[in-house]
Order: C-alpha cells, then structure tokens, then sequence
C-alpha cells in the first residue's frame, strides 16, 4: 500500500508497504529518518517515541497505515521548530546537563521531554517530570541528568518550546 | 547534589560539554543499524525452542524456496567450512549454529538471509526442525550430579559438566585462624543471573568484497581489534584484508565483548550472496541468548574477635557459565578478579576455591559493568561484614571503620596477592556518613521501628582494581592486555588522536581530546578523537573492565609527552637554543630565565612542516605513536550509603536516598564521571530489586523480554547524591583510575543491607537478589526462595 503523512513538517510518501509494517520501520527504512531507535519493538523502552498529531507514542508499536494522514514528529523534526541548523532548547539542554551517553535512549527522550514542556507551564514538579518519562528506559545515565536537561530547558528564558 | 573537594586539577580538565553530542541530540547517531549499504541484504537466526535437546533433522526446502529468500545456512552448511565452532573468550569452544544438539533455549540454529528483515523472519517459520528433547540442566547446584545429563558430549571423553576448579588464598593458614576466632559466620549468598540489556542490542553488517578479498564488518562491539585477529584465526581469513567497524555504540557494559554467533552468520552471509548482509537481533534475542552476567552462589564465612577486628574471609563458590564457556577475562584467571574477595580491610587470611559448571542455559559470565567478577567479590565480602555486624550486634558503618585499610598501608599486599595502589579509605567512609546525615538516620530509625515502620540503612565499601594488563599476566586468546595510542599534529597545531579502545557512551571524544589537550596546552575542541575502525586506528584490546582510562588514557597521555618532546627539539631550534634549556610553562616551551622567548605547540607544529633546518632526532613532523602496558591495575574505592523504606503489608520497596562518595584518582571530566556513577548507581538498584534471568525446570528462560525482566526506569531512582575524595594513582602518568564501573560494584550491597536492616524486626540476616515484593514478603513469613529459578 502507499501511505502519505506528514513527517516534521514535510509531506512524505511511502510505497509498497506491507499492512503489518510499523510507523518505526517506514520512518527508518523507507523515509531515511533513523533518529528514531528500536530497542525493543515491544512498547517497553520509549527508544522509538514519536509524536503522532501531537501525542507521544511508540511508533515501533503503531502500524504505518495509522499513521496515514497525519502529523508525525521525530527528533529530527525539532531542530527545523527552532530554525535550520539550531539545536531545540531542549536538545541544548541535553547536551549542557550531560544528559546523554551512548545517546541511543536520546531521541526517544528528547521528544517525550519536548512533549512534556510544550505542555506544562514554567519547570513541571520532579514527580512529573520522572512520571512523563517513566516510559522511556535508559540504561546509562540513571536518569537524573536527564532530569536536570528537562528542568534546565524548562527554566530556560526565552524558551522556544 | 555533589560534594567536591580541591585537588588542583588541570586546566584543561574539567565538566566540559561532550563532542559527541551534537550528532547524538539531532538523532543523528550511526549505529549499527543505521548502516544502509546498495543492495544489503537482512538476516535473521532461527534459535532453539529448546535448553536441551538433540537436533535429527533440518529440512530449509520450504524457505529457500520463499521468493524474497536468497540463502539458508545451517550448521551443516557452516561444517563445511569449518565454521560450526568457534573459539570462546575462555578458550572453550561455542557452536555458530548447532549441529548435533541443542544447549540452551534460545541457540542458534539456522540463519536465513532475504530481501528484507520481514521476509527473513518470515521465512524462519518454513524451515523444519526435528528435536530429540533431552533433560536439561538447570540448578547448577545439581550439575555435577552423577546423573546429571552431559552438556558438552561434543568434547571427547567428557563425562561431566565440570569446567574448572579455580583457588587462592591460603586454605591451612585461613584454616587455622577459623579454629581460634571467637567468633564466626557463614552465609549462603546468591548473586544471581543478570543481563547488561544495553538499549542497543546485538548486530553486524558484513560485506565481503569479491574483487578485492576485503571483509567489512560494521558491529556492536566493544574491542574492534580483537574481533578482527578472531576472525583471521577463526576464519582463516587474512587479517590485513578485514576492517571491523564499531560506529556508536548503544551501550555495551560488557555485553558486546564477545563475538557472537549472528556476526559470523552475517559474514558468512555476505561470502555466500556476494551482498553485504544486516544482522541485527531483536531484544528477546538479546535477553536470551546473549552474555549474562554473574550467576555465582557463593558461600560466605568470616572469622572476627568478639570486639570487631575482621581475622579471615573463606569463599567458597559454585560459578554457573552456561552451556559453552564464553566468559571474558584474562587467561589465568577463570574467576576474574575475584580474589579481591578480601575487600578493603586487613585481613590475617583468606582463602576462595570457585568451581565453574557447564548448565543449559546461554553462554556468557561477562562483565556487565563488573570489572571481571569484582561486582559478585565486593557484594559477597560487603554482605558477609553485614551478616558479622548482625551476629555481634554492631553498627555496620563503625564495623567496617574498625576494618578499613589506612592510608599509611597503602601500597598494600592484600592476602590473596593484589597491591591496592593507593587510598584513603576512613576519610572516604566518614565523608558518606557526613553526607548522609548517618546518625540522624539512625536516630530516625529507632523511632520509626518502634512506629512498627520497616526503615533500612544500608552501608557498602568497595575497592576494585581495574584496568587490565600488565600484559605479562593478562591476556585474552592469547592477546596481551596492552592498548596503542597515535597522535598526528596538522602543521596549523590541530591533532588527531587515534586510540584501540571503543566508547560505549564513555565520552573518549571528549575526554581523551581533554587528555591531549592538558599535555600540549591547546584546546581540547582542536583534538580529534579517532576510534573503532581497525583501519585507522593502531592495535588495542578496547574498553570494558573499566580499562579505557587506566590504559589508554595512560597511553595518550604518554603518547602526547612525546609529541611534547619532539616539540622542545623542534623548538630549540626555532629559538637558537638547547632543548636542555627550555621549560614548559603548560602551553609552551621558552628559554629558561628569559620567559618571552616562548614557542607554542600550534607555532613549533607549523616549523616542523616549515623550511626550518631540523635538528637531529625529529625527521620533519611531531607525530608519536605508544603502546601503553600498564604497571599494575588501578584501584578505585567507593563508600554508599543507601535508606529505604519497606512496606509490611506488600513487601514494596521504596529507596529514598543512596550517597556514593567515589574514589577513582583524578577526575578528567567530572560531568562525565558523575554520568558513569548515576549510571551504575540504577544499574545496581536494578540488580538488587529488580532484574533476574531465571529459569524454570525445563530451561525455559524466564527473563526473555521488558517485560519480565524489569529494569530501573526514572520512577524507582531516587535523586543520586554524590561527594568524592581523590587519591590519585601514583603509577599512571595523569593519576586516574577507571571509574566506569564503581557504581554497579558498590550499590547492590548497600541497597541489599538497607533491605535486610529494614526487615531486622523479622529477625532477618539475609535474603538473595533481586528484593522483589514476593521475595521480601516470603522472608518476612521467614521462607525466602531462590531467585535463579521459578518461584515454588
Ligand atoms: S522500540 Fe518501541 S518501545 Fe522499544
Ligand atoms: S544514554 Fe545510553 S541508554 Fe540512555
């Protein structure tokens, strides 16, 4: 089948997909977006966290053709929100925290975190801040300099989030 | 929070913002399975439904004739080649894919190579296997059973599934101070069965060139170099015509050392299609069949005067490493490092006997973050004082301060022959109390105990020793244990350092650019940190263990002396002087007594390159190259302190604190450092509380998913708090010791004490891992249960 979404912003068309193919596969395989990681293609690790019409989800866990039509965000769609060639507040916060290692739980968090502040005002509670990223498994950083990006570009003035 | 103190660190040392970042933040990373190459083909392995079991037939008819299928390989296929076996880490031999039997639930059996990986997993459906199931082994504590069925009957003349028998230490002496201690204990402690799960699981792609005989293999490894003179020994292959490639890697603590089945079925893949071949595994895959870690049932005895002096430590422990023998360590020591056993404290004697068994369960015994079995070590001797202060009624803390090495002992001989290099052992364990508020917790904790409330503090002191060689007693298959450092100089000042060792999400990038930059006096963003591509970079046994900053640390900054030397020549010249008499000031060479005659790095790179008539010794550039053999090995210490609160009516665990003063010598970058100790900081409390790979009685694997085998996520970690004391290490050239691992070694057993010091009202001594509710809720009803098999 032929499966057209819009991807970061851009119209983008998949052909030949099979009915039981994942949005993780089209995006990676298909649309040459690899930000998104597979680490367990189980919904267990949010490695895969996508934004789909605004609500995080596990795109290893989404068919493809439910995605059809709609609006989907990867982590390589959030330096286009802050202009070419920026870094997202929340990506600059990542790398100022020290929140990333071997960086393959990143993109996950990145756009989870991204999500969270879009949707809170000023620096969300530590409890739910751990709870919006409960989903997402991290094997390097026991988390707290994650926790630290999260509130670092939430305090951020200016905040383009 | 974090609690420093001064030590005068390097300018160019510090929390510098990581390189490697940019790419990673952007989602722009290259892993393994992100490499796209023309007309690559996928792979995926047919894995036995079995843990023990006979294989009569094969029939891969129905999917080779799958239309998008381009090649089945069986073991047989690969006996033709010589390639069903291949050597382990532990010179045992591993099956590629099974030929005769089956070994463990999950073992490779067949390999198909598609179109794409859809079709690859489709088409292991079609192929036909007829197995004979067998009894498995599955309690290693009945392997050596006479009835036992025999494992590797592939062996000949094996009659059993005995590996090994493995002592050190001094058995009579230890025998005799038993008999006169006053006091003594023992305790049955399990550490049982752990994965490393790094998020990124296992794969390669290989692309074998036809015209040229070149192989490529782009993989999930942490020692690049290794694999490649593997290949060339196993595969017969020349080894200046094979490139192994490890791009970013997502995670490995130990899990990607080895070589895996799957890599040499993408490598076969690729000669036999003339494609190149994606193998990539899926997370049960991992889980199931990819190197464990631990799995040691030990037996604790300590001997102690009435007052607290501990006298002797006795260990005995029955190692169970799976069907083949895979587990990574140096050669002569099939238990790791294990004989540090003795801990931090001064014993009379010490004495360990460690017996390894074959089991049907998958291969493996590395390191997940362990520095070679120091993690099973520390929480066996740090549980062991728990049981003691328990049985005389002692605070665990004042307990082990009785015991601690002091600083004037340092360098120290332990009992079993390991010289800690150096320590401050008292001030480190008084500055965690401090941090933790010990005897506010204490006082707490009475009153809350006669609330009925089950509060737990728990304390642990660790020392490991990391940082393998001296080559002349460690080596792997035969490599000794030594890393390669080249430093080139671009005539503007600009270097490009290539090293052996492969990061993981250690930060060489930045950290090693910061290494080089404090010996040449530029910045570290002028420094290109070069590695995982055994093409461009020099020989090296790469990074676990803990040993990238011990060695090759070591050896780039050696390597950057040298290069600060050839500059002194290079700059006596430029200034009409004797190298004898010019100083460096950290950033230049000048004229002694006359510091406005100075040359810069950058100003002496550009003369080498220059018409400058060169004086003897350097031949027109200022490139070094090193081989750093380390002296002896590191020896990082750490003092935790961890508070938890139990649920009496579930058996929940709620962890509220855990402090963690590190020790690891001189810290290049302490954001990095604070990374790597939050990082095993969860990593612990996950192997205390939560993660196990247990078997049922069949041998069916009981860990093989997210799902079951749990895993620490931001809502059970508490806020990590963090204070440091720094002795540094008096034999490598910048004082630092390895650090990578110190957490996941030190905060199992305080997380564990705390536990058990919550249940004291139960009259609780001990428990195994993981403290899960259903465990804690049977030791309370006083019949806790094995945790390495299923719950009965
Ligand atoms: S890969 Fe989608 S949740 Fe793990
Ligand atoms: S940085 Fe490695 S898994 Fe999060």
């Amino acid at each position: 089948m032929r499966v057209t979404m819009t991807v970061n912003g851009e119209t983008m068309t998949a052909d030949n997909v099979w009915e039981g193919e994942s949005l993780l596969f089209v995006l990676r395989e298909r649309l040459a977006l690899p930000g998104s990681k597979n680490a367990c293609e189980q919904g267990e690790c949010g490695s895969c966290t996508v934004l789909l019409d605004d609500v995080p989800v596990c795109a290893c866990l989404v068919a493809a053709g439910q995605a059809a039509g709609r609006q989907v965000l990867t982590v390589e769609g959030l330096r286009a929100l802050a202009g070419q060639e920026q870094l997202h507040p929340v990506q600059q916060a990542f790398i100022d925290a020290g929140a990333v290692q071997c960086g393959f739980c990143t993109p996950g968090l990145i756009v989870q975190a991204y999500h969270l502040l879009r949707h809170s005002r000023g620096v969300p509670a530590d409890p739910d801040i751990r709870e919006a990223l409960a989903g997402n498994l991290c094997r390097c950083t026991g988390y707290e300099k994650i926790l630290d990006a999260v509130r670092l570009a939430a305090g951020r003035p200016g905040d383009a989030v | 929070m974090t609690a420093t103190e001064q030590h005068g660190a390097p300018a160019a040392f510090g929390p510098m913002r990581r390189k490697e970042d940019a790419r990673f933040v952007r989602g722009r990373g290259s892993y393994v399975d992100d490499i796209v190459l023309p007309g690559m083909l996928h792979g995926a392995v047919l894995r036995s439904p079995h843990a023990h079991a006979r294989i009569t037939s094969i029939d891969t008819a129905a999917a080779e004739a799958h239309p998008k299928v381009k090649a089945v390989i069986t073991g047989q296929t690969l006996a033709g080649l010589n390639l069903a076996w291949m050597p382990t880490l532990s010179n045992d031999t591993q099956a590629v894919l099974a030929t005769d039997k089956v070994r463990f639930q999950g073992q490779e059996v067949a390999f198909v190579v598609a179109e794409d990986r859809y079709s690859a997993r489709d088409a292991l459906e079609l192929i036909e296997v007829d197995y004979e199931a067998l009894p498995a082994v599955v309690d290693a504590r009945r392997a050596l059973d006479a009835d036992a069925p025999v494992i590797r009957d592939d062996v000949d003349g094996r009659t059993d599934n005995h590996i090994f028998d493995w002592e050190t230490g001094a058995a009579a002496r230890t025998e005799e101070v038993f008999r006169d201690a006053e006091v003594t204990v023992a305790e049955d402690i399990l550490y049982p069965r752990v994965h490393p799960a790094p998020l990124e699981t296992c794969g390669a792609v290989a692309d074998f060139d036809k015209v040229t005989g070149k192989l490529t293999v782009w993989e999930t490894t942490q020692a690049p170099h290794a694999h490649r003179t593997l290949y060339a020994i196993v595969a017969g292959l020349p080894e200046h015509k094979i490139r192994v490639i490890s791009p970013d890697i997502g995670g490995g603590f130990g899990g990607k050392v080895g070589i895996y089945p799957g890599y040499v079925c993408a490598v076969v893949g690729s000669i036999v299609t003339g494609k190149p071949v994606k193998w990539v595994e899926d997370r049960s895959e991992n889980l199931m069949s990819t190197a464990f870690a631990r799995d040691f049932h030990m037996r604790g005895e300590v001997a102690a005067s009435r007052d607290g002096r501990i006298r002797a430590v006795r260990v005995s422990v029955l190692a169970d490493h799976g069907a083949f023998n895979g587990t990574a360590q140096p050669t002569k020591y099939p238990a790791g490092f294990f004989g540090v056993f003795t801990g931090s404290y001064d014993l009379e004697a010490a004495d360990c006997k460690v017996t390894g068994v074959y089991t049907n369960k998958a291969p493996g015994g590395v390191a997940y973050a362990c520095s070679f079995r120091i993690t099973e070590a520390v929480y066996l001797v740090e549980r062991m004082v728990d049981v003691l202060a328990y049985r005389l009624g002692m605070d665990p803390a004042e307990l082990r301060m009785r015991n601690l090495l002091r600083p004037d002992q340092f360098p120290y001989s332990s009992q079993t022959g390991w010289v800690y290099d150096s320590g401050d052992y008292q001030r480190q364990l008084a500055l965690a109390m401090e941090l933790a508020g010990y005897q506010e917790l204490r006082a707490e904790q009475r009153e809350r105990r006669e609330r009925g409330e089950l509060m737990g503090i728990g304390v642990s002191f660790f020392t490991e020793a990391v940082g393998a060689g001296p080559r002349k007693h460690m080596d792997i298959l035969g490599l000794g244990m030594a890393d390669g450092a080249d430093l080139q100089m671009h005539p503007t000042g600009k270097a490009v350092l290539r090293i052996s060792v492969q990061t993981q999400g250690q930060g060489h990038e930045t950290t090693f650019a910061q290494i080089v930059a404090n010996e040449l006096g530029i910045p570290a963003d002028d420094v290109e940190v070069v590695h995982g591509d055994t093409d461009s970079t020099p020989f090296g046994l790469g990074t676990y263990g803990s040993r990238s900053t011990p060695v090759s640390g070591a050896a780039t900054a050696v390597v950057a002396r040298k290069v600060r030397e050839r500059a002194r020549i290079v700059a006596s010249a430029m200034l009409e002087v004797s190298p004898d008499d010019l100083e460096w000031d950290g950033a230049r060479w000048f004229v002694r007594g006359d510091p406005d005659q100075g040359k810069t790095i950058p100003e002496i790179a550009f003369a080498a390159h220059s018409s400058l008539e060169l004086p003897d010794g350097v031949e027109g550039h200022l490139d070094a190259q090193t081989v750093y053999n380390p002296p002896s090995l590191t020896y990082p210490s750490g003092a935790y302190i961890c508070v938890v609160e139990v649920d009496p009516g579930t058996g929940g665990v709620k962890l509220r604190r855990l402090v963690a003063v590190d020790d690891c010598g001189v810290r290049i970058n302490p954001m990095i450092v604070e990374g790597q100790v939050h990082g095993g900081l969860a990593d612990g409390v996950g192997m205390a509380l939560m993660q196990v790979i247990a078997f049922d009685s069949d041998g069916n694997c009981l860990g093989g998913s997210f799902m079951d085998y749990l895993l620490p996520t931001a809502m059970e970690c508490p806020s990590w708090e963090l204070g440091e004391t720094v002795t540094p290490s008096p034999h490598h050239p910048i004082g630092a010791k390895g650090v990578g691992e110190s957490a996941t070694v030190g905060s199992p057993p305080a997380v564990v004490n705390a536990v058990i010091d919550a249940l004291r009202p139960y009259g609780v001594r001990h428990a195994d891992m993981p403290l899960t509710p259903a465990q804690i809720w049977r030791t309370i009803q006083g019949r806790p249960f094995r945790t390495d098999l299923a719950i009965t």
